[in-house]
């Protein structure tokens, strides 16, 4: 078929596109995994018994906004990435700012520690569960946003499936929080951003085989 | 330069819309430019030029939703040919052919070729390799030019079955093309 013959072919008969319609697929994709998330963290982790009281501390909220923080920046990137010739290069700082901040934060309490308290800061009673149970609740999280995605044209692959991956660790680390007793900006700035990177990790691997068109 | 973008964008959208005369000038302008753009990087294999050309405006069709009014378009076309020409490099496993500057989006409509080579990968032939609940509202619609309701009064389907399958045809011939390149 020669190529007018085939363009003829492509624009005879098309009708509107609904170009909302991917938005929305990412709207269900986010807010359907974090539901998924938070229950399956409810019913196989429980949520925390003390939360109410770890509410009134400010550190609970340093926490709940860190992995608030590092979602925003990977559902950012994920919808950065998504679009072909979208602008991509703030992608990655903003995805790395909350963890500076958080590891700024370590440094300071590390340092003002007493040094026989060090190790327990940044072991806290559950560094050998958490990245684990992260990686864990972000499987739901990650499989919605990659359904998503498949009806956009990410056009780097490795990053863009990355880029879904921190999303749901971050959103798998949100839910997380609930059922976790740790508080100390030590543990948060290792073990938190490593349970979030695991989900990275296998998202740059499978982005090119997922997400190719 | 940016009054060609003008012209191809609103040509573009107008076919979002649903305007297909529109479109169809915006498919037969961009063809030029892909042609021009592609022959430029494929200097080692000009061969495979005209059939990355289709794969390419097949991958613009079957991705017109992505695109935002409020993005420039060269970026967005300059990624998508690029996307479409680093994947068959890689297919080929030359990506060392790729020596030309690949970050030149705001070039991508300075360029045009109309002197079409000939396709080695004949579409028809692929066509017929779909199922036919694809392949038929496929040839009814877009080939002879029956309107939905005619394809799905021939074919017993629902008008939005054939919708749904011309569309998902059209991504299966995208992945057949890039099976067979």
């Amino acid at each position: 078929m020669k190529t007018d013959e085939f363009v003829s072919l492509l624009a005879t008969g098309t009708d509107a596109v609904d170009t909302r319609a991917p938005t929305r697929r990412y709207v269900a994709a986010i807010a359907g995994g974090t539901v998924v998330a938070t229950v399956l963290m409810a019913l196989w982790l429980d949520v925390r018994p003390t939360l109410a009281r770890d509410a009134t501390l400010p550190m609970f909220w340093v926490k709940e906004l860190f992995c608030v923080a590092l979602a925003a920046a990977g559902v950012f990137a994920v919808a950065r990435l998504s679009r072909p010739g979208a602008a991509v290069g703030r992608v990655e700082p903003l995805a790395g700012a909350p963890v500076l901040a958080m590891w700024l934060l370590a440094v300071v309490v590390l340092a003002v520690a007493e040094p026989e308290d060090r190790t327990d800061l940044i072991r806290g009673v559950s560094w050998t569960e958490c990245p684990y149970n992260i990686a864990i609740l972000s499987v739901p999280v990650f499989a919605a946003i990659v359904w998503a995605m498949r009806s956009f044209a990410p056009t780097h692959l490795r990053r863009a499936g990355a880029a879904a991956g921190f999303a749901a660790g971050a959103i798998g680390a949100l839910a997380y929080s609930l059922h976790c007793p740790e508080l100390d900006a030590p543990f948060l700035a290792l073990w938190y951003v490593a349970g979030i990177l695991i989900p990275t990790a296998v998202g740059a691997v499978v982005g090119p085989r997922l997400l190719r068109w | 330069m940016t009054e060609a973008e003008d012209r191809l964008r609103d040509l573009l959208v107008r076919g979002q819309a649903g305007d297909a005369a529109a479109y169809r000038v915006f498919l037969k302008e961009l063809t030029a430019h892909l042609r021009a753009f592609l022959r430029r990087r494929l200097s080692g294999l000009p061969d495979e030029v005209e059939d990355l050309v289709q794969e390419a405006l097949l991958a613009v069709h079957n991705q017109r939703h992505t695109y935002d009014a409020g993005q420039p378009l060269t970026a967005w076309l300059h990624a998508i040919a690029r996307y479409k020409l680093v994947d068959l490099l890689r297919r080929r496993a030359r990506s060392d052919a790729l020596n030309d500057s690949l970050d030149d989006a705001v070039e991508f409509l300075a360029a045009a070729d109309s002197d079409a080579a000939d396709a080695r990968r004949d579409v028809a032939k692929l066509l017929d390799t779909l199922p036919d609940r694809q392949r038929l509202p496929i040839v009814h619609m877009k080939l002879t030019g029956l309107s939905v309701a005619e394809t799905a009064r021939l074919t017993g389907m629902s008008e939005s079955a054939v919708k749904v399958n011309v569309h998902r045809g059209l991504k299966a011939l995208a992945a057949q093309m890039r099976k067979e390149a």
